[in-house]
């Protein structure tokens, strides 16, 4: 549940590269225009589930336990945030999520560009047979594939090695090095760069790596941060593959160790929604860092205009 | 500086769409060489070709005298200038003229050396920090050019530099190309559909159609003596008027008016009579007779839009005239201003008339045609 209200966030986000409506105009003017009236109310909806997650956390747990929920606490109990640090290793479940988001992280944007460049401007025989079976996978719901996916890592981990096996951080970190997703996404954006450009780079004396680095990156910063983001979502908020892959402890993640709050007979709402607040903050912050980039438009592309 | 060759170069997309046929082209060292045609000719295949941008698919591409079919464009040592200008838009100007000398690993105070005089050249001195997006349309051109000549190249490739530069701008910079060809003597290729740009700046013009070359001359050769009715049509502003029309007895005949004599063997040629050719005359005189359709005043001069009367007897005595539907456009000077509607009478330069084969579009050359004073 908690994993839905987090990934809901993105969703606005990204909805925001074409939000340049938000953003005041060249003439200053902040005229409101009719779709707030429409913007509003939705915004309103998708704060809710967090401003619920919020004051839970702040509540005893027999206010949180009433229905309707009781939105004003009577006394607000910070003690449920270090209530729920002492509760389970946080500090470990955090720094395993960090690790993993950040190997997956980087490792997505260096691969995707690589395969995504070849996709968008090299030639090479069955190009539009590997893209499209490439595209066929990003409609594979992960729930077809979770059970072969456990086979390979547990092969991997007896066959190959040991740190990418079962109940290893590698196992979270090994199938998500790179997406078709991310693979598809810099594509798009990469047959948007006028292929001039290159060119004219390839009469400057480049390689076609070297463009790829000094050319077509560079000017791929908003896409890039874009899916940094993404990647680096869906790594912190992803539950359902830690919890099949991992059983010590040590080696849990952030989503995996809030299960701790909960049990078959009781939940702890309030450590619960304490400990999802602090796993929440990293990603808001990396949303308000990464935001300029999405609003951000090409508009420099350097060519007549 | 080096000399550049296309020998018998075909590119070829798919099994028959073919952007070159057997190509030839011979550019001396230093000279200044036009590729001019409508679009879709393969006059910017062929400047891919030489850069490097496009393989051939069978044919030869020489450099100063090197085979390059299979070289990169990095190692040919060409620079070009496209059309949209392609300035990196995440490099200061300075950086967008030096990353082609730090590509090849020149000294770092010879690249300053280098940029700093070529941007002195092209008065770019106080926009070196400034990125593209904050330059004008004529600015960034200047930046385009410059970053091809910082590298000082065997051969500088042109792809419509100037079309996307206005008109005043345009004869501003085509002057300053001119200026700086003379003064720098590097071997230039420059592609154009602006048969303006064509005429003023090459040392020879390539007039290019369908994939091949029509005629390969000095601009005066390729205005003077097209070598067919595409080359006639194609180079000239307003173009040359061709018209299709009878020969009568050796006679060529148009607007009632034999205007040339042809050898036998022909029924029909082209006959070609750049505007400027005419001259409107008295009724008195021998003339062509046309049909005002409309005026177009250019100040300098008026473009008058006639129509030809053909065939027929002698419209003086009253006997009904047949028109051609094709407008004939006419040159006429700024005072003369014939009313839409009237009848006027045309004479026409017997030296300035171009004969043309009626099938193949091929100029009549002397043995089948003599120009004659039109008759009495």
């Amino acid at each position: 549940m908690t994993a839905h209200t987090v990934v809901t966030v993105p969703d606005d986000v990204v909805s925001g590269t074409s939000t340049s409506n938000l953003v005041p105009d060249a003439r200053g003017s902040r005229v409101p225009s009719p779709w707030h009236l429409v913007l509003i109310p939705i915004t309103f909806v998708l704060l809710v589930p967090l401003l619920w997650m919020l004051i839970t956390s702040l509540e005893t747990p027999d206010e949180a336990a009433q229905f309707p929920p009781t939105l004003v606490p009577h006394a607000i109990r910070w003690t449920n945030y270090p209530d729920a640090l002492n509760a389970a290793p946080f500090g470990q479940f955090f720094l395993n999520s960090a690790i993993v988001a950040v190997i997956v992280v980087l490792s997505n944007l260096v691969l995707c560009s690589l395969a995504g460049y070849a996709f968008a401007r090299l030639r090479f025989p069955g190009k539009s047979l590997l893209f499209a079976s490439l595209m066929v996978t990003l409609m594979v719901p992960f729930q077809v594939t979770m059970i072969p996916e456990f086979l390979i890592v547990k092969w991997l981990g007896i066959n190959v090695a040991s740190g990418v096996g079962i109940d290893h951080l590698g196992a979270l970190i090994v199938p998500n090095l790179v997406t078709a997703f991310g693979i598809f996404f810099l594509r798009q954006f990469f047959r948007t760069i006028p292929v001039e450009l290159e060119e004219a780079a390839r009469i400057d004396g480049t390689s076609r790596i070297g463009v790829l680095f000094k050319i077509v990156l560079p000017l791929s910063l908003p896409a890039l941060s874009t899916l940094a983001a993404l990647t680096f979502l869906d790594s912190w908020n992803n539950f359902l593959w830690p919890l099949i892959v991992i059983d010590s402890q040590s080696n849990m993640t952030l989503p995996l160790g809030l299960t701790f709050f909960q049990s078959a007979h009781a939940t702890q709402w309030t450590l619960l929604m304490a400990g999802n607040v602090m796993s929440l903050l990293p990603m808001l912050v990396i949303f308000f860092a990464a935001q300029r980039y999405f609003v951000r438009s090409v508009a420099a592309t350097g060519l007549k205009g | 500086m080096a000399q550049v060759e296309l020998r018998n170069v075909t590119r070829r997309y798919g099994s028959d769409v073919f952007a070159l046929r057997e190509l030839s082209l011979d550019v001396a060292d230093g000279e200044f060489i036009i590729m001019v045609g409508p679009s879709g000719c393969g006059k910017s295949t062929a400047l891919r070709l030489l850069a490097g941008l496009d393989k051939p698919t069978s044919g030869d591409i020489l450099i100063g005298g090197r085979v390059v079919n299979s070289m990169d464009p990095g190692e040919r040592d060409i620079a070009m200038v496209f059309q949209n200008y392609a300035l990196y838009p995440h490099m200061s100007v300075y950086r967008n003229l030096a990353y082609g000398l730090r590509q090849r690993k020149t000294p770092k105070h010879e690249v300053d050396e280098r940029v700093r005089r070529t941007s002195a050249m092209l008065g770019l001195e106080s926009l070196l920090e400034r990125k593209p997006a904050q330059l004008s349309g004529g600015q960034r051109q200047r930046v385009a050019m410059g970053r091809a000549l910082v590298r000082e190249p065997q051969v500088f490739l042109l792809d419509e530099p100037l079309s996307n530069l206005d008109a005043k701008l345009r004869s501003e910079v085509r002057g300053q190309l001119k200026q700086l060809h003379r003064r720098l003597g590097i071997t230039t290729i420059y592609v154009t559909h602006d048969q303006v740009e064509a005429m003023t700046l090459g040392d020879r013009i390539c007039v290019m159609s369908e994939g091949a070359s029509q005629q390969l001359g000095s601009p005066q050769e390729i205005y003077e003596s097209p070598a067919n009715t595409f080359v006639a049509g194609f180079m000239g502003s307003p173009a040359m008027n061709l018209a299709r029309v009878p020969v009568v007895d050796g006679q060529v005949m148009w607007g009632g008016l034999s205007v040339s004599r042809v050898g036998p063997g022909l029924d029909e040629v082209t006959v070609g009579v750049r505007p400027e050719s005419f001259r409107i005359v008295g009724a008195d005189e021998t003339a062509a007779i046309a049909i005002v359709d409309f005026v177009e005043p250019l100040g300098s001069h008026n473009l008058v839009h006639v129509r030809m009367e053909v065939g027929g007897g002698d419209p003086r005595a009253g006997e009904r005239q047949v028109q051609t539907d094709e407008l004939v456009v006419v040159q006429v000077p700024a005072k003369e201003r014939p009313t839409p509607g009237t009848r006027i009478h045309l004479a026409i330069d017997p030296t300035a008339v171009f004969l043309f084969h009626a099938e193949s579009g091929v100029a009549l050359t002397g043995v089948e045609c003599s120009r004659v004073a039109h008759t009495s």
